[in-house]
């Protein structure tokens, strides 16, 4: 057990901390801000409640598609100098939260205008003839009743961003990924690296498991 | 009352112009239940949508008591729309939201304060009969049910107009009765104006005062069901009344009558009469006799011998009250 020294305990109570903080940070902006973009996207788009095709045009093939086609790892390094820009440093996990937040709102936004597209026509056209407004459609109809396919959007995406935090450790980010890169990798140490993937695995599960029961208890169909 | 006036749809497909209503003409008055039937591709569906303005008609107009839908601005819409009460083929409830919940939403859009909206539900689910259910989740109800919130939601706003989308085409028989018969009873207590779509005949048979026929976008034929059950050489007839499927092939080489009529007449013993009086035999070959609304009716095919005066007779059943075509010897 001499693998498991106080300084590498220490380090890896650091790094499980690091990592949580840079998914929560980048889950919470991504999730709010994706929201919003998957919200406009189902909206201005083709059958939507108020289509704009040039807005939905830049919005889905510009910012969406070219953002999701840059793959994340390239996309994080290219955005160093952004990040030090907003948070006056590159290294760090508030660093890395903000190019893992512009990495996965755009895979998040699609989610959602998925979920938003499965909410039948039919309880649109109901809203409507009812006199609803379109805002209030849209908070009152269309967002409650995707909201089973949102929390499942939610919880794939944290999960992707568990996933993608530890690739923002290798370029400074920190948190487990950068644990298991320093620890596992350039001193071969297989105990110490084991040991954050079976905290990574776990930390998945835990997102997953909760997430489920979330959907299950607002998923009333 | 609901006015449709010469209300046209063009829809544009490809650089094709699709038209979809051509001039569509309707008057509702209140506290009539009419029925619209058609098939598939008639234009039904577009008619609903442009009456709800769903769909922006290309010209026309629609009016509720005389206030005009079309033309009018956003917010006036919203509020005009609050006049009719609209019931959809699958109910289209808000499965996110309880039955008390569903039947609240057009008050919670106004922010109608929350007793208010408490008993006004209260009330609709008692008149639909859904008093107990008011917890439930549209998924833990049966699709009578469901059709059922749908309809107190639809009433919430205390509608002019009850716009109805093929109320009863996904449910059994059983269900379609009840749910007819809950319209029936909703326009008697509120005296509301009905307005179905349906391709249902039975519908229109069990529930409606009047009737139109829509093909290829225009009206084609309406009328009260008295009239156009009676109306000999009208379509919608021989479709409320129709002959038993397999009416056997007359034998004889007679001449073969189709007769229309109603209760009235028929309390008359007409056969007996025309055999008597024209010493002339007659033979039922199929017939059908139903009760549409408070009236029977009758459509009945006879056949008369090859000698008989078919002229004298028809002269004679006219004059009787019954619509007659000849349909020519064998």
């Amino acid at each position: 057990m001499d693998f498991f020294t106080p300084t590498v305990l220490k380090a890896m109570g650091t790094a499980t901390v690091e990592t949580l903080q840079m998914v929560v940070i980048s889950g919470i902006i991504t999730v709010v801000i994706g929201l919003i973009l998957g919200i406009l996207l189902h909206v201005t788009g083709k059958g939507g409640l108020t289509p704009v095709r040039w807005f939905n045009v830049i919005l889905s093939a510009i910012i969406v598609n070219i953002t999701r086609s840059i793959p994340f790892a390239i996309l994080m390094v290219a955005l160093i100098p952004f990040s030090a820009l907003v948070v006056g440093t590159s290294l760090g996990p508030i660093a890395a939260s903000v190019s893992l937040t512009i990495g996965t709102i755009p895979f998040f936004a699609r989610l959602v205008e998925t979920a938003l597209r499965d909410v039948s026509a039919g309880k649109v056209d109901a809203a409507l003839v009812m006199g609803s407004t379109k805002m209030q459609t849209i908070r009152k109809v269309l967002v409650p009743e995707a909201m089973p396919g949102i929390i499942a959007a939610v919880t794939t995406t944290v999960v992707t961003l568990i996933g993608y935090s530890a690739m923002a450790g290798l370029v400074g980010g920190g948190g487990l990924g950068r644990m298991a890169y320093t620890y596992g990798y350039t001193r071969y140490n297989m105990p110490i690296m084991i040991t954050t993937i079976i905290i990574i695995v776990l930390l998945v599960q835990l997102v997953q498991i909760i997430g489920d029961i979330i959907a299950r208890k607002i998923d009333h169909r | 009352m609901i006015t449709v006036s010469d209300l046209r749809k063009v829809y544009q497909q490809g650089n094709k112009d699709v038209v979809a209503l051509d001039g569509v003409s309707l008057e509702v008055p209140t506290g009539k239940i009419h029925g619209i039937v058609g098939h598939s591709g008639a234009g039904k569906s577009t008619l609903v949508r442009c009456l709800t303005l769903l769909d922006q008609p290309t010209s026309g107009t629609v009016a509720v008591n005389g206030k005009e839908l079309t033309n009018v601005n956003a917010a006036e819409l919203r509020n005009a729309r609050r006049r009719i009460g609209m019931v959809f083929q699958h109910a289209n409830l808000f499965d996110s939201r309880t039955t008390e919940q569903n039947v609240a939403y057009p008050l919670e859009l106004v922010g109608t304060p929350k007793d208010q909206i408490a008993s006004k539900v209260a009330e609709l689910l008692e008149l639909v009969g859904l008093s107990q259910f008011a917890k439930a989740y549209p998924s833990q109800l049966s699709g009578g049910q469901r059709q059922r919130v749908g309809i107190a939601r639809a009433l919430t706003t205390d509608p002019d107009i009850l716009l109805c989308d093929e109320p009863t085409s996904a449910l059994d028989p059983k269900t379609t009765d009840e749910i007819l018969d809950l319209v029936k009873e909703l326009r008697n207590r509120l005296n509301i104006t009905v307005l179905i779509i349906t391709h249902e005949m039975h519908v229109v048979k069990q529930v409606c005062d009047s009737v139109s026929l829509l093909e290829g976008g225009k009206i084609v034929e309406t009328g009260e069901i008295e009239t156009v059950v009676t109306n000999a050489s009208g379509r919608l007839a021989s479709t409320l009344l129709p002959l038993p499927g397999d009416a056997p092939r007359a034998e004889g080489s007679g001449p073969i009558l189709d007769l229309l009529y109603t209760g009235q007449q028929a309390t008359e013993p007409v056969i007996s009469s025309v055999a008597r009086q024209f010493n002339t035999d007659v033979n039922v070959l199929a017939g059908s006799v139903e009760q549409l609304g408070e009236q029977q009716y009758a459509h009945l095919r006879l056949q008369l011998n090859a000698d008989a005066d078919v002229d004298a007779i028809v002269n004679h059943l006219i004059s009787n009250g019954i619509a007659v075509t000849v349909k020519g010897a064998k």
